[in-house]
């Protein structure tokens, strides 16, 4: 099977764009990963695109119809919080079974403002606040509870993520957000569903990304130059677990998928330079880096404390800002924490560059469950 | 409110609450005869081993232990906060969310671990269209 390459990944400013179509945020996107590859709609064969919001809404047909209808097979996908991350392995998985040489993958999302979470619909009376909750931040809350059970980690240190996460997004124009926010200002913000504070849930933006994907004989025609070789894309479901119907587990399918993506690489959680992680809620970044095997069980608490998973420790976790302050538009977070990494691979940070980055981690979480893993090599 | 809700029971929150003609509320579990996994509410196939037709109803003990909690303080725009949304596992089995009541809504009050019950009450008075009364179940500290 071929190996496949990003010849070209862009992603837009996350903002709030009330005055553009989700198909027009889409294609602005998907005409700055061409642009960035030096190709042209009409090469792309196939086209994968992620989006949640109009997910019955042919939204990878109506990207084309703003850039290029070529007639080329459109699938749109819709994974939850994976999302954009399935629309590129879906594109993975096509040239990797030959089918394609050149494919574009795209994530697009227009968010409203607010909670997110299920209101407990069905039959009868809402159940929200009666039968406890099921709003995000309250179910990521109590992900987190879970780690203090077990190794008393501490308000504090759920914060201290949102404290850096901030602080990296202000080296990061494409983010929402460019503002410190010390550990006083994110521990005494409002409290959404204890221990996670208004500044340590994600912020609800629009936004889009793209890829350009190509086969190995397709990149080495094209020319090597800034590729990056994609060294593994996993897709897990959660796996059965006693308390999964009540608790949604974020840990077993994040587990699966790093296993299977260090095997798939022939890599380790050693060889990681950097990592984009989903950190759609503080308390979730914590459980990550045991998942991921940035460290041993037990071990998270110490690893933020250490400042070992900020720009210049010993595996930056987030340096874009993260969800939680570049934003976190759905159906394009997939692809935009690719467009990090690659942008780190190729030396181009700026900044926030990670020195010396040759392999590069992206996870997401869509709740359900969906995790979706991608290990990245710097080529040249 | 129609003469025949206001006379009639109250209906069960979720279907896995049962009220029996004679006797207590209790809330029922299905447990797999084959892999020994626990679920709420009916189902025919067991989704831990896949083994069909296997499931029994079993009826779920009141008492358990707090798993984890979270303290919600901003929540969807009518509900009431702050209020505790409390994972519980339960003796013999099963882990049910619901509102924890009876504790201060305050992480220095709240342990991990400690002992709860399954309480019976209204549902916060909570009705639907047709005016039904519905009874929920909750958790509180025991002993």
């Amino acid at each position: 099977m071929s190996d496949v390459y990003v010849l070209g990944i862009d992603m837009i400013k996350f903002g709030r764009f009330p005055e553009k179509t989700v198909p027009q945020l889409g294609a602005t996107a998907a005409l700055m990963a061409l642009d960035d590859a030096g190709l042209k709609i009409q090469q792309m064969e196939a086209v994968c695109c992620g989006n949640l919001g109009q997910a019955g809404g042919m939204v990878g047909q109506r990207v084309l119809q703003e850039i290029g209808q070529t007639g080329v097979p459109v699938v749109n996908c819709a994974n939850a919080c994976a999302t954009g991350a399935t629309a590129f392995r879906e594109a993975w998985m096509s040239i990797k079974a030959g089918v394609y040489d050149l494919v574009l993958a795209v994530g697009v999302e227009q968010m409203g403002r607010g909670l997110l979470g299920g209101a407990g619909g069905g039959s009868g009376i809402p159940k929200e606040g009666l039968l406890g909750s099921g709003t995000m931040p309250a179910v990521f809350a109590e992900a987190g509870m879970e780690h203090s059970r077990k190794y008393g980690t501490s308000f504090e240190q759920f914060a201290k993520v949102s404290v850096k996460n901030h602080h990296h997004s202000t080296m990061n124009s494409k983010a929402m957000y460019q503002i410190e926010t010390p550990l006083e200002t994110v521990m005494n913000a409002e409290m959404i569903a204890y221990p996670n504070t208004k500044l340590m849930c994600s912020v609800n933006v629009d936004g889009a990304a793209a890829a350009v994907l190509a086969s190995e004989s397709k990149a080495r025609e094209l020319g090597l130059g800034r590729a990056v070789k994609v060294k593994a894309s996993v897709l897990t479901s959660d796996p059965w677990q006693e308390r999964d119907l009540v608790m949604p587990d974020v840990n077993s399918c994040t587990r699966l998928a790093a296993k299977a993506a260090y095997e798939m690489a022939g890599l380790g959680a050693d060889d990681v330079d950097l990592v984009e992680l989903h950190d759609c809620f503080a308390t979730a970044e914590i459980l990550h880096y045991e998942n991921l095997g940035l460290c041993g069980d037990g071990e998270a608490g110490k690893l933020i404390d250490e400042g070992q998973t900020a720009l210049g420790g010993r595996v930056p976790v987030n340096v874009s800002g993260g969800l939680l302050s570049k934003g976190h538009p759905l159906g394009a977070t997939g692809i935009a924490n690719i467009y990090e990494v690659s942008t780190h691979l190729r030396g181009e940070a700026g900044e926030r560059q990670v020195e010396n980055a040759r392999i590069g981690m992206t996870h997401v979480i869509g709740l359900g469950s969906a995790c979706a893993i991608h290990l990245l090599e710097k080529v040249n | 409110m129609s003469e025949a809700a206001a006379a009639a029971k109250p209906l069960p929150v979720v279907p896995f609450l049962k009220i029996p003609e004679a006797g207590d509320p209790y809330l029922e579990g299905q447990k797999c005869g084959v892999c020994g996994a626990i679920f709420l509410g009916e189902r025919s196939t067991c989704s831990s081993c896949g083994a069909r037709d296997k499931l029994e109803a079993f009826r779920l003990a009141n008492q358990g232990t707090l798993h984890v909690y979270s303290i919600v303080h901003r929540s969807f725009p009518g509900i009431d906060v702050p209020y505790v949304s409390a994972i519980v596992d339960l003796e013999g089995g099963g882990t049910v969310k619901g509102n924890l009541i009876n504790i201060e809504p305050d992480p220095e009050k709240i342990q991990m671990g400690m002992p709860v019950e399954v309480v019976y009450q209204d549902a916060l008075g909570r009705k639907d269209r047709e005016g039904n009364s519905y009874l929920s179940y909750f958790f509180q500290p025991r002993g």
